[in-house]
């Protein structure tokens, strides 16, 4: 697991999954928020396993209720990493 | 009990996107089997779905989707549903549901664990995706369901949903079948049972048939109140004047070799319909081209029909595009209702060495005016047998 996180790469990785997860990718931005983005738990939960393999980081479903925008998401990663 | 009517049709077959392409292609003699196998290779998902709504979806539930909305489109339901929403239901078939995602994630388990497999795993493998998806996309409120008999699926689908608007359970009901099992599990386990044809040709009722072939696709039915459907000035294709369903009670994939089980279920199907043997113009037969089910469902058909037997032409669909296991009793429902409607019965294709003691009238060769006498309706009979012996018989009437 990689330790070696910097924001870029964080963000890098959220974005790509959020485009996979079917975003339009010119919406996401850290101030999107995931209900405009039309991205719901099952897209949060496969972010979470992808955010585990990518930088070791667990999310847990207690965290996700706190997460309303992609930067919280970049940022909580960040904090863990 | 309320008449039921079908006012709209769609499929997604190995002969293209389309209900009509299905039985004009048919009817002109086209075959969609190629290596042993029927894939639609005409659909797209991306011409029907966004990015996400592809990836939410297993494949044998785009099928559906995408056979519904040309179904609702003909129906005159694109702006939604002409009744209240928790009056409409939607009833799918499948033999087997989304292997294809379950096989996916089989692999993952396997080669990274348990905490990778994928969040949507069980939203798209189950085999009442289809069902959902349809409501959630059309927002369908009342009873919405599965139903699960291998290769009966679609017509106990469509005999659940008649019987729920015949009773009063629901105004409309969207129904049909769906399969995708092209995969690599499905396609060895058929090959396992030695039910699929090494030759890979679809040639039922021929003496040197050897199994069936694998196809994919869906079909899916609008049938609603006939009542209420005439009130609003809809266009009515046909009606479904009788459901017949059975058990053989008899072997885990063999038919009972004197076909009596699939009989019961057709003489059901008539008596439900008010009708009798002598009234059948057509029957769309199971037909499968493996040798027990060719000789099991002709005994049959001359148990059921008795002296028409011999006389009412037959023809199978599976000739033409394999067999579509949990779809097939849908979209072979909707060729049914295409072949009494516009009058030309499609051929059993791949027929020309008759096998001995099957000696119906299975329209080999090219197609056939179905002739009907002046003001009267084509009647017809769509077959449909499972492996763990179900029989489910549709009765259809052009209208």
């Amino acid at each position: 697991m990689s330790t070696t996180t910097d924001t870029d790469r964080i963000e890098q990785v959220v974005f790509e999954s959020l485009e996979t997860f079917g975003a339009e990718k010119a919406d996401i931005t850290r101030d999107a928020t995931f209900e405009t983005l039309d991205v719901d738990s099952l897209d949060l939960a496969e972010l979470a396993q992808i955010a585990e393999d990518e930088f070791g980081v667990k999310i847990k479903s207690s965290d996700v209720e706190q997460l309303k925008t992609v930067g919280d998401v970049c940022d909580l990663i960040a904090a863990r990493a | 009990m309320r008449e039921v009517a079908v006012t709209g049709i769609g499929a997604v077959t190995p002969l293209g996107v389309g209900a009509r392409t299905l039985h004009a292609r048919w009817a002109a003699g086209e075959v969609a089997i190629a290596g042993g196998e029927a894939p639609c290779t005409a659909f797209d998902p991306l011409e029907f779905f966004s990015r996400k709504e592809a990836r939410r979806a297993d494949r044998f539930t785009q099928l559906a989707l995408a056979s519904a909305r040309e179904a609702l489109d003909e129906a005159g339901w694109a702006d939604g549903a002409p009744y209240e929403a928790d009056r409409v239901g939607c009833i799918l078939g499948t033999g087997i549901g989304g292997i294809g995602t379950l096989e996916d994630n089989f692999g993952v388990l396997r080669d990274q664990g348990p905490e990778r497999v994928a969040p949507l795993a069980v939203p798209l493998m189950m085999s009442n995706a289809g069902s959902a998806a349809i409501a959630m996309r059309h927002d369908l409120r009342g009873p919405v369901f599965g139903v699960v008999s291998a290769c009966a699926a679609g017509a106990n689908a469509i005999a659940a949903a008649t019987r729920a608007i015949q009773c009063g359970d629901a105004d409309a009901i969207v129904t049909g079948g769906s399969e995708a099992a092209l995969t690599p599990l499905a396609r060895a386990a058929f090959a396992a049972l030695d039910a699929v044809s090494t030759a890979g040709v679809s040639r039922p009722f021929d003496a040197r048939r050897d199994g069936f072939i694998m196809g994919e696709g869906a079909g899916v039915l609008v049938l609603e109140d006939a009542a209420q459907a005439r009130a609003r000035g809809a266009t009515i294709l046909a009606l479904v004047r009788g459901i017949g369903a059975t058990c053989d009670a008899h072997h885990l994939t063999a038919p009972r070799p004197d076909g009596a089980g699939a009989a019961a279920a057709m003489t059901a199907a008539l008596r439900d319909a008010g009708l009798e043997a002598a009234d059948v113009d057509y029957v769309n037969a199971h037909g499968t081209s493996t040798p027990l089910n060719d000789r099991a469902e002709t005994m049959a058909i001359k148990t059921a029909l008795g002296d028409r037997a011999a006389g009412v032409p037959i023809s199978s669909t599976k000739s033409a595009i394999g067999h579509l296991l949990g779809a097939a009793g849908a979209v072979e429902a909707i060729a049914t209702i295409l072949t009494l409607r516009e009058r030309v019965i499609a051929p059993t294709l791949g027929l020309e060495e008759p096998d001995e003691g099957l000696d119906l009238d299975y329209v080999p060769g090219s197609s056939r005016a179905l002739d009907i006498s002046a003001g009267r309706s084509a009647v017809g009979i769509s077959n449909s047998l499972g492996f763990g012996g179900h029989n489910a018989v549709l009765v259809l009437e052009a209208a």
